[in-house]
This record gives C-alpha cells, structure tokens and sequence, in this order.
C-alpha cells in the first residue's frame, strides 16, 4: 500500500512538472497553433534567472519568491521579442514556426553557453524546501515536490480563472475561436497575439524557477523536457487547459508505474506506445471542440 | 491553388484531365534529356571529379555528407511532396545503421564469437536472441531497408488513418527518436548504449582501414544515391507523384475524389524510411560508428535543415541542401565552434522564414520571374496555400 502511494505521488509529482512546462505551450500551440520549440530555452532563461538572482540576493527562500515574478517576466519578454521579430510572420504556416523556432532556440543555447559556460549550474534551495514531509501512512514527501505541485496547480487555477472571467480571456478566446470574426468585431487580435505569447512565455520561465529545485541548470534543460510537453498537449486536445491538467498527471503516474516495474527507458518507450494507442481512440485529444470540420 | 479548368465528363470521378496535370516530362523530350544530362553529370561529378581531386580524407567526409543526402532525398519526397514533416528520420538511419553494424561486428568476431562491448557492459555469457540472425549477411542486409520500412509502416499506418497530421505528426515522430535513444542508452549491455556500436574493422572481408577499401565504399555510397535519386525522380514524376502533392494542397479534396489519402502518405513515409535506412547502413562502413548521438532528435533535425536550405519540394534542393550544410558545419565548426551552432540556427530561421522554397526557389525566381500557375505545379509552397494550412489546423 505505501509503496503503491509511493509511486502514485512520484507519478503526480512528475506530472505536476511536466504541466507546469506544458501549460505555456497550451497557451502557445493550443490556442495559437504555433509550435515553439524555444519555449524550452524560455524554461532555461527562468532557471538561470534564479541563478542570476541568487548571486545577489543571499537568502536562498527570499530569491526564489523574488524569481518568480521576475522569470515570468524575462521568459514573457523573450517571448513577445520572437513573437515580433519571427512568429507574426509564420501565424499561416504552422509547421514552419516549428523549425525556425527550433533556429532560435539553437541560438539561445549558444547564447546561454557563452554567457553562463557549457557546465551546469546549482542553486542553493531554500532550507524550507529541502526537507521531507511525513504523510500518515508510513509516508514521506518531498517538499520541494509538494511546492511545485502546488505552484503547477496555482498556475493553472490563475489561468482558468483569466481565461474566463477577464476582458483578456474572453479577447483569447475570441480570437483563437475565429480571428476574424474578433478582428472585424473591433478586438485587437495584433496585440492579443502578442499577449497571449507573452503569458504563455513568461509561464515556462515560471516552471524554469521551478525546475532549479529539482536538478542542475545548463543550456540543454529545456531540449529534455519540451517534447514531453508537447505530448501532454497534443494528447490533451489542443485548446483545453483541462485536456493538458488530466493528461499530464496521467502520463506522469504511467512513467513512474512503468518505471517501478520496468526500467525507465522501458517505460518512455511504453508512454509513446500509449500515446499513439490513445490517438487511434481519440484523434484529436480528449477534449475538442466541436466544429464542423471534416477531420 | 492553381486554376484548374473543368474536366470532360468523360475523365471525372478520379482521372482528371490529363491536359491539367501532366508532369513535364510528359510534354515533350527536352526535360527527359535534360535529366539525363543532369545525371550524367552528376555521375561524371561523383565518379571521377571528386575521386581524382580529392585526398582520402575528404573524400571519406564527402562519403558521409552522401550518407545524409540520402535521408534529405527521402525527406523531400515526404515533407516537400507529401507535406509530412518527420522529424524523426533519424529513428530509421538509427535501424538501417545499427542493422549494418550489429552484422559487421558479428562478422568482426568471427564465428561463435561475441562483440567485445557485451562483455564489458552486460558480462553476456551468450549472444542475446535478437542479435542472432544478423550473423547472416542475408538477414542483416535486407533487414537495413525493410526494418525501418516496418516501423514507418506501423506507426504511419496507426497515425494517417485516424487523420493525425501537421504538428501533430511531426510531434509524434520527434517523440519516436527521443523514446529510441532513450531506449538504445538503457540497454547498454546489447546495445552499447551511449558510445553506441564502435571500431567496426571489417566490411564483408574487407579491411576498412586501407585506403583502398574506403575509396570502395565511397563508390558504393556514391552509386546509391544516384539510384535512390532516380527513383525518387520517377516517383514524382508518376501519377502517384501528382497525387502525393494533391494529398498536401488538399487532403480532403482527394479523399472526396476517392481516393485514400492515408494510403497515398503511408507509401511517401515508408519509401523515405527505407532511405534513411539505407543511409545509416552505408554511414556504417564509411565512418565506422553508430551510436545514439547520431540519430537522436538533433541530428533528426539536421536531416530536415538540409533539405529545408535545398529547396524541400524539389528533386535536386535537398540533396545539394544536405551536403553543403553538412559541408559548411565541418568547415566552420573546425575553426569557430561557437559561430558555427549561431550561424545554424541564424540559417534555419531566415531560410524557412523568408524563404520557405529554400535557395532552390532564388535559382527559380531568376529563371522565370512570371511563371505564376507554373511554380505550384513544379512543387514549393505556393501563397494561396497558406490560408488552406490555417483552416486545417484549427479543425
């Protein structure tokens, strides 16, 4: 029993990352259709963002609050810079944001090995979140694991909430709905664009504060981890933050099971074979929406 | 789209017009000849341009870049015909290479004897199964293009029934190299894991350090790819080449002329893995090493920069693409190691960008300014296409 909650929370806890990095790319290539592969450099920046802030500021809990809004903001920067410079161009050719992203994501690792070296990086976590927690049950739990549980869930919750309550959201979710329509209906879709790309940006720079908890920063830890997340979203249905939510803690309770009885390379291999195995049964995800589409 | 005039009556229902499709070949002697020629000086290039002017050594690189022309060839039948942009190709030069290199280092070891690795990782008391009948040259061979094809046929087959395209494809199929690296570094006792399969000496009774035999294989490699080239050439050119580029314009439009496109991209996907395939087992003897660097999701994209630069909808672009990039990495990577990754991603980004029909399309543009209808037919991207693309993806 306590080695079955055992991998049951390793699996959320994966999950709850893999959402947290998915949850920008259901912003991005959800609702815009664009395909960012440098949203895992967007992941890098927030982590050395943490990195940065640490040399100045000593108090390892004070900076990891103050990376937060400051991550967000230099990955949501970033992002709407690509977006000018790049991706407005590319909003008809889907498949060509993803490889000239992928150009620029190359760049930005170059960029980051020059800067920062090619050796990983460590920050210190704060002492509140380096111990473990007992569960009732003969059971202990990570904290740094039970904090980004928590900030994925935060995340998400804040995004739902924005999405359907504020001007913005409902501006979102016209345009991705019909752009024309919302154009000729007098919302800015230019600059809704450039919005969105910016919450969806600055979103991986949170998960990449989240990240520096978990393990080493170097110019690599994005490539490891954005096709995961682009799996949570296509499995999820594209345009469904519930979609992302559900699949991501699915897909995260499948590595870790398959990697208790299997070994971890096994268990990627069984996670693809029931990826493709899902999308003989739902094609287009999850969730859809319904439309009149021949597909 | 193009203008497309109303067929006769007579040749509705699946056989437009012949007048309105007819590949150029068709239309006269000029353009055969003029492949000919080109094939001819291709051959006249690869033979014995090269072979005299080059040392061993480049001529040994020049032999590899050959290896990823291949895989460009395949890529531009899928992705610039057939609009499937796979990013997993490396999965398949992976199988063609490991299938090659699993026999020669079964052939290195002689008979009863194992490769030297498994002992070291595994301490194997036996060959495992699976490695068995690639002792036999007329398993592994054969096995270099049909494995590949196998698994491109599977998956494809899964994923173009149920209508799984776009992004959506390309993301499965970038997910495939990721889940077979990780697959091929887990299983470090059979597989070699991360150094891969490595010090391949023999190449059937060949030794592959002498000069001699590397200038072989290199006219092997060289004679392929001008097969694989025209084959490539006679696929576009048929009836089945119209139809593959009428599945990317309008997939729905053919599925309602009753056809199965499913049917139509499974047959571009397997022949561009087969390929790869055919790639990776000649990369094998040519360089001596296969190994999960090689054929994981970069590399898988490389492919697909080559082809991009090239031009991706044409027959020569991405050959030519493949090995000046390949070319141009040795080149600068050598001496600025850090400008080179700049300069490749700077060149990704403005080709696909601002010049989606790669340096192909410039030669075109300066051929025949006003070709209009013309340039759609002969296969880059056309404008008009772009807003079909937009409506296909929000379904």
């Amino acid at each position: 029993m306590t080695v079955l909650f055992g991998q049951l929370f390793t699996g959320i806890s994966i999950g709850a990352v893999l959402l947290l990095i998915a949850l920008g790319l259901a912003l991005t290539f959800g609702q815009m259709n664009v395909i960012n592969m440098a949203h895992g450099e967007f992941i890098m920046a927030g982590a050395y963002t943490t990195y940065v802030l640490q040399q100045s500021i000593t108090g390892a809990g004070l900076s990891l609050l103050v990376a937060l809004p400051v991550a967000f903001v230099v990955a949501g920067t970033m992002g709407v810079l690509l977006e000018i410079l790049l991706i407005r161009r590319l909003y008809a050719r889907p498949l060509d944001t993803l490889l000239v992203t992928w150009g620029v994501s190359l760049m930005l690792q170059q960029l980051a090995r020059d800067i920062f070296g090619s050796p990983n990086v460590q920050t210190r976590a704060p002492d509140l979140l380096t111990g473990n927690v007992a569960v009732p049950g003969g059971l202990t739990v990570a904290n740094n694991r039970l904090f980004i549980l928590a900030l994925a869930l935060a995340a998400v919750a804040a995004l739902t909430l924005a999405l359907r309550f504020t001007p913005l959201g409902r501006r979102i979710r016209a345009v991705v709905q019909n752009r024309d329509l919302a154009a000729v209906s007098g919302i800015p879709t230019t600059r809704v664009d450039r919005t969105t790309f910016f919450l969806g940006s600055g979103l991986a720079g949170l998960a990449g504060v989240a990240l520096t908890l978990l393990g080493p920063i170097g110019p690599t830890m994005g490539t490891n981890l954005i096709i995961d997340a682009f799996l949570v979203v296509v499995v999820g249905g594209i345009g469904q933050l519930k979609g992302s939510v559900i699949v991501a803690f699915a897909l995260g309770v499948l590595q870790a099971t398959g990697e208790y009885l299997t070994t971890l390379s096994v268990a990627k291999v069984i996670v693809f074979v029931a990826i493709v195995a899902f999308l003989q049964w739902r094609p287009q995800g999850l969730f859809t929406l319904r439309t009149r589409s021949l597909a | 789209m193009t203008a497309v005039t109303p067929a006769p009556p007579s040749t509705a229902g699946g056989a437009p017009a012949p007048a309105d499709i007819a590949p150029p070949s068709r239309s006269g002697d000029r353009p055969r000849l003029r492949t000919a020629a080109g094939f001819a000086f291709g051959a006249a290039l690869l033979f014995a341009v090269a072979p005299l002017t080059l040392s061993d050594f480049r001529l040994a690189l020049l032999a590899k870049y050959l290896c990823v022309a291949m895989v460009a060839v395949g890529i531009g039948i899928a992705w610039g015909r057939g609009g499937m942009l796979t990013l997993g190709q490396g999965v398949f030069f992976g199988l063609g290479g490991y299938a090659m290199a699993m026999h020669l280092k079964l052939a290195d070891a002689g008979p009863g004897g194992m490769p030297d690795f498994m002992q070291l990782y595994g301490q194997l008391d036996e060959l495992p199964v699976w490695w068995r009948p690639f002792a036999s040259p007329w398993f592994a061979l054969p096995a270099t293009v049909l494995l590949p094809m196998a698994v491109a046929f599977g998956l494809g087959s899964l994923v173009f029934r149920r209508r799984v395209r776009g992004a959506y494809f390309a993301i499965l199929s970038q997910a495939l190299a990721a889940a077979m690296v990780i697959l091929l570094i887990g299983q470090q006792g059979t597989t070699g894991g991360t150094n891969g399969l490595t010090d391949i000496q023999g190449f059937f009774g060949y030794d592959l350090d002498d000069p001699v035999n590397q200038r072989m294989v290199y006219f092997i490699i060289a004679g392929v790819l001008l097969g694989l080239l025209a084959l490539a050439r006679q696929l576009i050119h048929s009836r089945y080449g119209e139809l593959l580029v009428a599945v990317r314009d309008s997939e729905e439009r053919v599925r309602f002329l009753g056809y199965d496109p499913a049917s139509v991209k499974l047959v571009a996907y397997v022949v561009a893995a087969g390929m790869a395939g055919l790639a990776g087992a000649l990369f094998v003897p040519a360089v001596g090493i296969i190994s999960p660097a090689l054929i994981g999701i970069v590399p898988s994209i490389e492919f697909v920069i080559g082809v991009a630069v090239g031009g991706r909808a044409t027959l020569l672009g991405p050959v030519l693409g493949a090995v000046a990039v390949a070319w141009a990495r040795t080149a600068l990577s050598e001496r600025f190691p850090g400008t080179w990754t700049y300069l490749q991603g700077l060149l990704f980004v403005v080709v696909v960008a601002f010049l989606p029909g790669g340096l192909a399309s410039l030669w075109a543009l300066a051929r025949r300014r006003d070709a209009g209808p013309e340039r759609s037919r002969r296969g880059w991207p056309v404008l008009g296409r772009r807003r079909a693309e937009r409506a296909e993806v929000h379904q």
